[in-house]
């Protein structure tokens, strides 16, 4: 019986044996992917390094207390906890203005508006998310706040009973109320783009099913599309707030920055934001020290998109994978 | 037509349409019920999508718990003509209609009329499964209900019932509560059909019910069809023409040229449309030499 032909195993790489073109087309794509990484990788290195110096100086109270008195006396003290709860009650109050409002922007554009005036709302309204936030904080500090102090004084006026319409001072300009609008407003286009693509992917036979068991516009909405698109736009929701933590100038325009922790005064004259301290106060740091303090705070808002970035993309993704 | 489009579903029956075996076909008809009150009737109607006329002049009358079949080519408006007998058709942009739909003797189209009354009195059931995927297999059955607001106590009841009438209670009993999605095309179907049942209605329209579906599975739906007509009328389109056969009384031939609205060649029972056809048409089509 003859031996049995020795075989010889080749390893196959299709990436080191395709065309010349092919493979430098390939290298540079992967060497642009990981510059953009490497980027990331370098802010967050930086302004960890400022992070790292600020909690061994000041401790975990940096996070946890609320003052900043660095160029007094010999012992700066600094605490950004105001300016972080300050973020999130903005981005809170933009949410509450910004969901209801793109929700019913893209069930008109999806299943109410005639074809051509729904592609036209959704232009005009994918071109609000271009419009620069230092263009908003201007029409908002000239435009928006005059009437808005009013809205607030009436709402103060006839439901001041409510904790969150409290207002002490009379003055109702730099409000987190009319910095959270002004959020809003930049958020809606976000969350109205993405919450618009996912209802109209809506499947149509079961559109149709609805329809065919006698559902109304607001029934089928309830119990089909919005089951059905709620990964989605929970996904949009967050990366609209993404854009919400992060925004600085806009805010600083229209925000009277304390920082004293205001807790639920909405329409009350003082108000906190990280990235809005960070602007406020770079322009005239004692010393470098200071100046790390502000990076580290920023380090912390860093973390804190980052980790709600990642949410709003885990979400979309498990959406996106189970409805197919 | 070509042979693909007939599922054929035995060997006895995929042998039947080559030929103009008349004889062979006539054995497995349907014997027709005699013609009770007319349940639901349309007069003369047109149909429009934007400019486009695609159904011309159709009077059908459908008398109460009978069976009739739309046959036709692919094209020829069946569907279109089906989605006005319960006011689906307008909710196309677009959408324009002329004549009457006459159910229980009053046009739907009145202005006085509730469209979402009439729909939950015609049902409908489509050519692709579409159970609401969120929801349990029960909550599929009562989704009508719910989401059509109308109250019926006794929900149990009606889940047992319904999907026992569409012939799908022993299947699904012990899992009532778990993901629509997880049945097969079949019984998806069969729950859609227990979900239009759910809502009482006297009228239930079929849009090529069994085109997604394997053999079996079609047959099973072919009794379920022939099992409900003993108490509603049935419409069903299909392109099928042994199912036309095996499950309606009556049949109506639609045809139409390239580019012009469709419309009625031939109507009648089934046996006549299938034994004895009057247009040379409708003979070449049940007959497979054209479709």
């Amino acid at each position: 019986m003859a031996a049995p032909p020795t075989e010889t195993r080749r390893d196959l790489d299709a990436a080191a044996t395709s065309h010349r073109g092919d493979r430098v087309f390939n290298r540079g794509i992967t060497v642009a992917a990981f510059t953009a990484l490497l980027v990331l990788a370098g802010i967050a290195i930086f302004l960890g390094v400022a992070a790292v110096e600020a909690i061994t100086t000041q401790g975990w109270s940096f996070l946890f207390t609320t003052e900043w008195k660095v160029d007094q006396g010999d012992e700066p003290v600094a605490g950004i906890w105001g300016m972080l709860y300050g973020s999130v009650l903005l981005s809170v109050i933009g949410l509450v203005i910004a969901v209801p409002v793109s929700l019913l922007l893209s069930v008109f554009i999806v299943f109410l508006a005639p074809r051509r005036l729904g592609r036209a709302m959704t232009n005009v309204i994918d071109l609000m998310a271009a419009i620069p936030s230092i263009i908003l904080g201007l029409w908002a500090f000239y435009l928006l706040s005059p009437p808005a102090e009013q809205w607030q004084f009436l709402l103060n006026k006839y439901l001041g009973w409510i904790p969150i319409f409290q207002n002490d001072s009379g003055n109702f300009n730099g409000t987190p109320f009319i910095a959270g609008f002004v959020l809003g407003i930049m958020m809606i286009p976000i969350i109205t783009s993405v919450s618009r693509e996912v209802l109209g992917r809506t499947p149509p036979e079961l559109i149709n099913a609805a329809e065919a068991l006698g559902c109304s516009l607001w029934t089928m909405l309830r119990h089909v599309a919005l089951p059905y698109g709620r990964g989605g736009i929970v996904g949009g929701i967050m990366l609209g707030l993404g854009r919400a933590l992060g925004e600085t100038i806009a805010i600083f325009f229209v925000l009277k920055l304390v920082y004293d922790i205001n807790w639920y005064k909405i329409i009350e004259s003082e108000g906190g934001s990280v990235a809005t301290l960070i602007v406020a106060t770079f322009g005239e740091v004692s010393g470098p020290y200071e100046l790390n303090l502000l990076l580290a705070a920023g380090f912390f808002l860093f973390v804190g998109t980052l980790v709600v970035n990642v949410i709003a993309n885990l979400i979309v993704q498990k959406t996106g994978r189970s409805e197919r | 037509m070509s042979t693909a489009e007939y599922e054929p579903t035995t060997e006895y029956e995929s042998t039947a349409h080559y030929e103009s075996d008349v004889t062979v076909l006539e054995e497995q008809f349907v014997e027709p019920k005699s013609v009770g009150p007319i349940e639901l009737e349309s007069q003369d109607v047109s149909v429009w999508f934007g400019k486009r006329k695609v159904l011309e002049g159709v009077n059908i009358a459908f008398p109460k718990n009978t069976v009739t079949a739309l046959i036709g080519p692919s094209g020829c408006g069946k569907s279109t003509y089906i989605r006005t007998l319960n006011r689906l058709h307008e909710l196309i942009p677009g959408a324009a209609l002329a004549g009457s739909v006459l159910y229980e003797g009053k046009d739907i189209y009145d202005t006085d009329i509730d469209p979402v009354h009439i729909r939950l009195q015609i049902g409908m059931v489509f050519q692709k499964p579409n159970p609401f995927p969120s929801m349990t297999i029960r909550g599929n059955v009562l989704s009508g209900l719910k989401l059509s607001g109308m109250k019926r106590d006794q929900h149990d009841d009606i889940v047992e019932e319904t999907l026992t009438s569409a012939g799908l209670w022993n299947e699904v009993k012990d899992r009532l509560d778990s993901a629509a999605g997880e049945l097969s095309g079949g019984q998806q179907q069969r729950l859609v059909i227990a979900r239009a049942l759910a809502v009482q209605p006297h009228v239930l329209l079929m849009d090529e019910p069994c085109s997604a579906l394997d053999p079996t599975s079609t047959l099973k739906i072919e009794e379920t069809v022939r099992e409900l007509s003993k108490d509603i009328t049935i419409v069903i389109v299909t392109h099928n023409m042994q199912q036309a056969v095996r499950v309606s009384d009556y049949t109506a031939f639609f045809l139409a040229a390239e580019n012009e609205p469709g419309y009625v060649i031939e109507q009648g029972p089934t046996t006549d449309i299938f034994g004895s056809p009057q247009d040379q048409r409708t003979l070449d089509y049940v007959n497979g030499r054209f479709g």
